[in-house]
């Protein structure tokens, strides 16, 4: 005979090929992996029978009815005799419940197959994202045919709210966000111009940067984080809560009623957007230009202003535009895509704006070079 | 006197993929039935109604409403029965950003003549069938779990539907809330002689409203029984079957 632990609130020997598990004090919040590596061991081999004693049990929790539950398992599938009879009832009755569930739920394997199993399903997942997305960019092309031609559903109230929101409402973080940048443009700038005596040529480099391209990607960032993830998480919460459903059983169009809105909202919003930035951006460099650098005021705007040229400015505006529309639909096309739980809103959020961050790049590379070659 | 067929379906295999959850099966609803789809968690009872209000494709087989058949049909023949017919959600599905009136009047909107004024004043009418009178300007989330689910109801009967289907209307409602829709769902079948399918596993509606139905099995993935679900429990075919209508009582 001998024991394996001493002041163990669990402690096993073995007599005559039986094993004793004593149980005594308080057996709570045990970790059960020790005991059941004992029972595994291969000297255990010869064990006919396995004896749980409780005298000294006072309480109790789920980690004794684990133990129990597996000793028993174990014990069945090698043939070992188990008594159970001086445990509480309680606790026998929990162990029996365990054990009347033997029924093996069908799981879909979630293991990675095979390279060509990777292909296969790679292959098929992009299939349909891009027949997927193909769709919508239909659905919204007879979406905007229905607008124009005045047979949409398109709640003019509901055109105003999201207008409100993409425009008055976002005046404040675009302003903020625009000033910091076309201050921190003209601190970059100026270190290198200075050391030309060139430092008024500031005012030319914050004015075209600001103009041309930093505008329209500051508010496009600013917007699929703040507009674009709100509309994926809209309507990913109607999902969740069947409205999608309701709309498609009514035979209402989800194009009509939630994309467009929202569509149209931002393409006016944006390029207005844009302006307010390329504005708030000089304002930045002006600050830093003036007040920092000491440069006149009037020298600084004067400079601004001859720097300034309609192409760059319709480019920014074009880009604008341009990120609108690559926003609203990333959003509207995330948040119709969701699935029907909690974690799936967060998924089509954060898709929204992964999305339409990479596709306002993609599309800035295109004009860029588009400009590029016909001289603009 | 044999009953008009308003819902047949025959063959219709309902599932997800390669995942089958229900194959074969064939039912009629008669006009003015208040009609129970029941089964244990699992098997395919909402699935089945989504089949047959449209929202999910079935892997094969008919649905045919009122002589339309609702998946091969001519479309416009399709959504004319579609708007002859209103669903209840188990959560209202309620347009937050509208208010209640604003939620009935959509499908107007849509599709009937009415002047706004008589939308909003039939808005007002459905609210008050539903025991909603006076809630027209209040939003979905100002009123309560119940009362969403009755503004769900009277936004089903804008268009005064043939058909009305239910899925799960007891969740999450309390007994007397719960006793209440069913009250309202056999008036409605009463006095309008709309006919209603309703998808539930609470043995009190069941046996409150129903007087046709179909139980079905996850296991064999088949209807294991149809017909009255008081006449089921009389004489139940299965043990299956009784035990479900008994909550887990042993034969």
């Amino acid at each position: 005979m001998h024991t394996s632990q001493t002041n163990n609130p669990v402690e096993f020997f073995s007599k005559n090929g039986v094993i004793y598990i004593t149980l005594s004090g308080d057996v709570l919040t045990y970790n059960v992996e020790k005991d059941l590596q004992k029972i595994n061991e291969p000297a255990q081999a010869e064990v006919l029978k396995i004896v749980f004693m409780p005298d000294g049990l006072k309480a109790w929790d789920s980690s004794l009815i684990l133990l129990v539950y597996e000793v028993v398992r174990i014990a069945k599938n090698k043939g070992i005799e188990v008594d159970l009879s001086k445990l509480p009832q309680n606790l026998q009755d929990l162990v029996n419940m365990a054990f009347e569930v033997d029924r093996k739920p069908e799981h879909k394997s979630s293991s990675i197959g095979g390279l060509l199993e990777i292909i296969g399903s790679v292959t098929i997942g992009l299939y349909r994202a891009v027949s997927g997305f193909l769709n919508f960019l239909g659905a919204i092309t007879l979406g905007l045919g229905r607008f124009l031609s005045f047979r949409s559903i398109m709640r003019g109230t509901d055109f105003c709210a999201a207008l409100e929101d993409c425009g008055p409402k976002a005046l404040a973080i675009v302003s903020l966000i625009s000033f910091l940048v076309g201050l921190i443009l003209a601190f970059v700038g100026a270190v290198q111009l200075q050391t030309f005596g060139a430092q008024i040529y500031v005012a030319s480099l914050v004015t075209v940067g600001m103009c041309r391209i930093m505008g329209a990607i500051m508010v496009g960032i600013i917007m699929a984080g703040r507009t674009g993830s709100a509309y994926a998480a809209t309507i990913g919460t109607m999902q969740v809560n069947e409205e999608l459903d309701a709309l498609q059983t009514m035979g209402l169009s989800q194009i009509d009623f939630l994309v467009m809105p929202r569509l149209l909202a931002l393409i006016l919003a944006m390029p207005i957007l844009t302006m307010l930035a390329d504005f708030m951006g000089m304002v930045g460099g002006a600050f830093v230009g003036v007040f920092l650098m000491g440069l006149p005021y009037q020298e600084y705007w004067k400079y601004a202003f001859n720097a300034f040229t309609l192409n760059n400015f319709l480019v920014g505006i074009f880009h604008g535009f341009c990120f609108g529309i690559i926003i609203a639909l990333c959003g509207c096309y995330s948040g119709l895509n969701c699935g029907r739980d909690a974690d799936s809103v967060g998924v089509a959020t954060t898709r929204s704006v992964v999305y339409a961050i990479v596709w306002m790049i993609v599309v800035t590379g295109i004009i860029t070079v588009i400009c590029q070659e016909v001289g603009i | 006197m044999s009953k008009t067929v308003a819902i047949n379906v025959k063959g219709l295999s309902v599932g997800y993929g390669d995942y089958v959850l229900l194959h074969d099966a064939d039912y009629q609803v008669n006009k003015g039935d208040i009609f129970i789809i029941m089964g244990g968690s699992g098997c395919g009872k909402s699935s089945m109604l989504r089949v047959l209000t449209g929202l999910l494709p079935p892997l094969k087989g008919e649905v045919v409403i009122n002589d339309v058949d609702m998946i091969n049909g001519k479309p416009r023949d399709v959504q004319k029965i579609r708007e002859k017919s209103g669903i209840l959600y188990q959560s209202g599905a309620l347009f937050s950003s509208m208010t209640l009136a604003e939620n009935i009047m959509l499908p107007m909107q849509q599709y009937s003549d009415y002047s706004p004024a008589t939308m909003r004043e039939l808005a007002g009418l459905k609210l008050a069938l539903v025991g909603l009178k006076g809630f027209d300007d209040f939003y979905p989330s100002e009123i309560s779990g119940g009362m969403k689910k009755r503004a769900g109801l009277a936004r089903a009967l804008a268009l005064d539907p043939d058909i009305v289907y239910f899925d799960e209307p007891s969740a999450g409602l309390d007994p007397i809330s719960s006793h209440n829709l069913d009250e309202l769902i056999i008036e409605l079948n009463r006095s309008l002689g709309t006919t209603i399918v309703v998808v539930t596993h609470e043995l009190a509606s069941i046996f409150a409203i129903g007087n046709n139905s179909i139980f079905l099995d996850a296991a064999s993935k088949t209807i294991l029984a149809r017909g009255d679900p008081k006449e089921l429990l009389k004489n139940p075919p299965n043990k299956t079957v009784y035990e479900f209508l008994t909550r887990g009582e042993k034969k």
